[in-house]
């Protein structure tokens, strides 16, 4: 194998690609090759890096230059500078907000300098396309002990001693998992990876499954021989074609390899694992609707006890794991229970990784300790939030999860506290919202979309969640009652308690706790008739100020309902009884002007004089 | 859903020409004809044949040998089957909670009003179809649009335009 003194990186990841990743990458062929370097330099295509906000991204190894947002004319100059010249290329770096100066090193910025990476571990490092380089990393040794060294007994032990907990969202303890399924007499037993990762705002499993597939692979190899399975299924959403993919190449990699199959290194153990696609259903995250879905039937969850662990898949003991737990696995077994529970905190070890999106400066995927405070996430590692807003609320959990307002920001993050503070764990999707985002409008948001995805098969969800979302409406559109919180409660309650599975236990949640934590926005939105983050459309008006109007005619070209008028050079008008409020003139009012603004409560009323918002809006 | 259901299989649905029943026998083939792999071999004609037709699933239920009843159970409950034809053009808006707070709302209604049509519905002359999906991971990009299986991030009604009119002129 030839060696090369100087490895380009690029990022390959969803978000990379989509802002033209392999466009980059083949630039970079091209100018290496032009240059005459490529038998020196190779460019390899990795993937996700996590700071998806700054892509397409290149890192130079050994150099540890981050390079960001690159394009593909930026590429001759790169390769001229820094890979002929050795001056790295100090404009297509990363400068932080606030900050003037260009940080260089990967390692120097602040996004990556509070990561701590077992999960991720070979995220940006390697193709995940190449079965070589995952193990060049120490990859399947961690199998090649379990398989050829250690009992079923001795692995369950292992992986119970760690305190790892399911890393998809109730957090049940992996190894008593595992035990009790391998205590099952019954075979076969099946393994499930469950890659159908619905929460809206979490994708760590999708950038686990595309970055490091063998994680997740090896992760199965292992729990297969502990439970004494000899089939497995990973079980991948249907939106994510580039995981699909790569995973599909992943098995047929280990498969020539002799790492799945029959008698796997020799040792007489044989397991084999197969794809099943997701058909668009976010009641199959839930474990025993997943299992519905892979025997061909709606995706229907199912009472519980019995636990899949005890009758799963066609009724046969199951073990069915989270990308993430899965992907855990091998590292535990390579490097023992006790450096794993040394990480974290009394209840929660290891780490976990987090998506950061929404109103923040550093969107992407975080992997970080558990126990860290949600304050270093937020503001350290996500720079804070953009525009010099303030922060207000951080969704956690997805729509089983809570919104924790700024006075938790101090919260040490473990399964126990998210939940005690009202959120969950869930997949790990944190949304981090400011003050122009409004509670009610996030609550109705959620409940919209929970009614929507509840399968139907009990009544308490499908139509406990309806009437909520009915009622939330009602509250947006400023026509709520205070006895409509009363309400909101008690059906909270009784579909918490009366669903069939977790989509429906959990539902309620982020209704609760925006009640508990941003209740005066509640009943600004019934009392005032106001909506103080200016989001609910029935609630606010739009509002030309003529002393700073400049009469550019910006607004009115760009609005779609003609409700604007005005000559050139003379103040522009917004006629309320038009208007629908979508925001297109607020939005293009030029920074410097800022003519255009948004009223709510007695002034909002005042202006639109009554007139009724239009039909369609 | 009723809406769909209402479509199903009528007496007398033409039968698929041959080579489309070559190609839902080619699919169930490929699966080893197991029922379990309903899902994947819907998903595969769909791909194949971009909606699926009354017909489409009659075949689908012969060659498996299962009842019509269950392949319509599942082709209704899933969303990612359509069982009406969609447009030569897809556009499809996330509707992820980190689009919804970036303004992901006003991007789906703006292209509502410039296509003419609601969100997943298919205009008169199936040129166009709009979807909205749950999320589609790319938070980072918010609010995303995806044309064609182009990402367009970040977007802004201005930039809406310039996608659509580039896609209304290549139609026509």
């Amino acid at each position: 194998m030839p060696t090369y003194r100087t490895h380009l990186l690029v990022c390959a990841g969803t978000g990379c690609v989509s802002c033209g990743a392999f466009a980059v990458k083949d630039a970079l062929d091209k100018e290496v090759a032009r240059r005459g370097l490529q038998n020196e330099v190779l460019v390899i295509a990795t993937g996700c890096n996590g700071f998806c906000e700054r892509g397409p991204i290149l890192m130079v190894h050994p150099d540890g230059i981050f390079y960001q947002r690159l394009a593909v004319a930026d590429v001759p100059h790169l390769v001229e500078e820094h890979l002929l010249k050795g001056r790295p290329v100090r404009k297509l770096m990363y400068v932080p907000p606030a900050a003037e100066a260009p940080v260089p090193k990967m390692a120097d910025i602040e996004f990556f300098k509070h990561q701590r990476l077992i999960v991720l571990r070979n995220r940006g490092r390697i193709d995940p396309e190449k079965i070589e380089e995952y193990i060049a990393y120490d990859g399947y040794e961690a199998a090649a002990k379990a398989l050829a060294n250690m009992t079923p007994e001795e692995i369950s032990a292992e992986v119970s001693a760690s305190g790892l907990r399911g890393r998809g969202g109730a957090g049940f303890p992996t190894g008593r998992k595992w035990d009790l399924c391998r205590r099952q007499p019954s075979a076969p037993k099946y393994l499930i990876c469950n890659g159908d990762e619905g929460d809206p705002g979490a994708f760590m499993d999708r950038s686990v499954l595309e970055a490091d597939p063998h994680a997740v692979l090896e992760g199965m190899i292992i729990g297969a021989k502990a439970i004494g399975a000899a089939k497995g299924f990973i079980y991948i959403r249907d939106e994510y074609p580039l995981a699909v993919s790569r995973v599909g190449i992943a098995l047929r990699q280990a498969r020539e390899m002799g790492l799945l199959g029959k008698d796997i290194l020799g040792t007489g153990f044989d397991f084999d694992l197969e794809i099943v696609r997701g058909a668009g259903a976010f009641v199959s995250g839930e474990e025993t609707a997943l299992i519905a879905s892979i025997e061909g039937q709606r995706a229907y969850p199912r009472q519980r006890p019995p636990y899949p662990a005890q009758r799963g898949l066609w009724g046969q003991p199951t073990v069915i794991n989270n990308v993430e737990t899965w992907a855990n696995i091998p590292s535990i077994i390579r490097r023992g229970a006790a450096w794993f529970s040394s990480l974290g905190t009394e209840t929660s070890k290891g780490t976990k990784i987090f998506s950061l999106v929404g109103k923040i400066n550093n969107t992407g995927l975080v992997e970080v300790p558990m126990g860290i405070r949600l304050r270093d996430i937020i503001f350290a590692i996500g720079g804070g939030i953009p525009k010099g807003r303030d922060f207000k609320a951080v969704q956690i959990g997805g729509p089983s999860g809570g919104c924790i307002p700024k006075e938790l920001l101090d919260l040490p993050i473990d399964y126990e506290s998210l939940t005690k503070a009202g959120a969950m764990m869930g997949s790990g999707g944190m949304i981090v919202m400011d003050e122009d985002t409004c509670m009610v409008d996030i609550a109705l948001y959620f409940l919209r979309f929970t009614q929507e995805e509840s399968c139907g098969k009990c009544a308490p969800c499908r139509i406990g969640t309806r009437q909520m979302a009915d009622i939330l409406a009602r509250i947006a559109a400023g026509e709520g009652s205070l006895d409509d919180l009363r309400k909101l409660e008690e059906l909270a309650m009784t579909v918490k308690q009366g669903s069939l599975c977790g989509l429906g236990q959990t539902a309620p949640n982020p209704v609760l706790s925006t009640l508990r934590n941003f209740r005066d926005e509640y009943l600004a939105h019934i009392v005032d008739r106001a909506c103080p983050a200016h989001v609910c459309k029935n609630l606010i008006a739009f509002f030309i100020e003529p002393e700073k109007c400049v009469g550019c005619l910006l607004c009115l070209k760009n609005c779609p309902a003609n409700a604007v008028s005005g000559e050139r050079k003379k103040v522009h008008v917004i006629d309320q009884a038009a208007c629908i409020k979508c925001g297109a003139c607020f939005n293009v009012c030029p920074v410097k002007v800022q003519a255009v603004a948004k009223y709510t409560g007695e002034k909002g009323r005042a202006l639109r004089g009554g007139a009724p918002v239009p039909k369609d809006a | 859903m009723a809406q769909k259901n209402q479509k199903t299989a009528p007496p007398g649905i033409a039968p698929l020409a041959d080579d489309e029943g070559a190609v839902v026998r080619g699919v169930v083939e490929k699966y080893g004809g197991r029922k379990r792999a309903v899902i994947q071999i819907l998903q595969d004609l769909q791909e194949r044949f971009r909606w699926l037709a009354p017909e489409t699933l009659e075949a689908a239920a012969r060659e498996l040998d299962v009842p019509l009843a269950h392949v319509y159970s599942v082709a209704t409950f899933y969303k990612s089957f359509s069982l009406e034809p969609r447009g030569r053009h897809l556009c499809t808006v996330c509707m992820g909670t980190a689009c919804h707070v970036r303004g992901g709302v006003a991007i789906l209604e703006h292209f509502e009003r410039k296509l003419g049509i609601r969100a997943g519905e298919t205009s008169p002359g199936r040129e166009y179809t709009l979807e909205r999906v749950n999320c589609l991971g790319a938070c980072a990009l918010a609010p995303l649009a995806i044309v064609d299986g182009r990402y367009h991030g970040q977007m802004t009604e201005t930039k809406a335009n310039q996608v659509l009119e580039a896609l209304i002129g290549s139609s026509e």
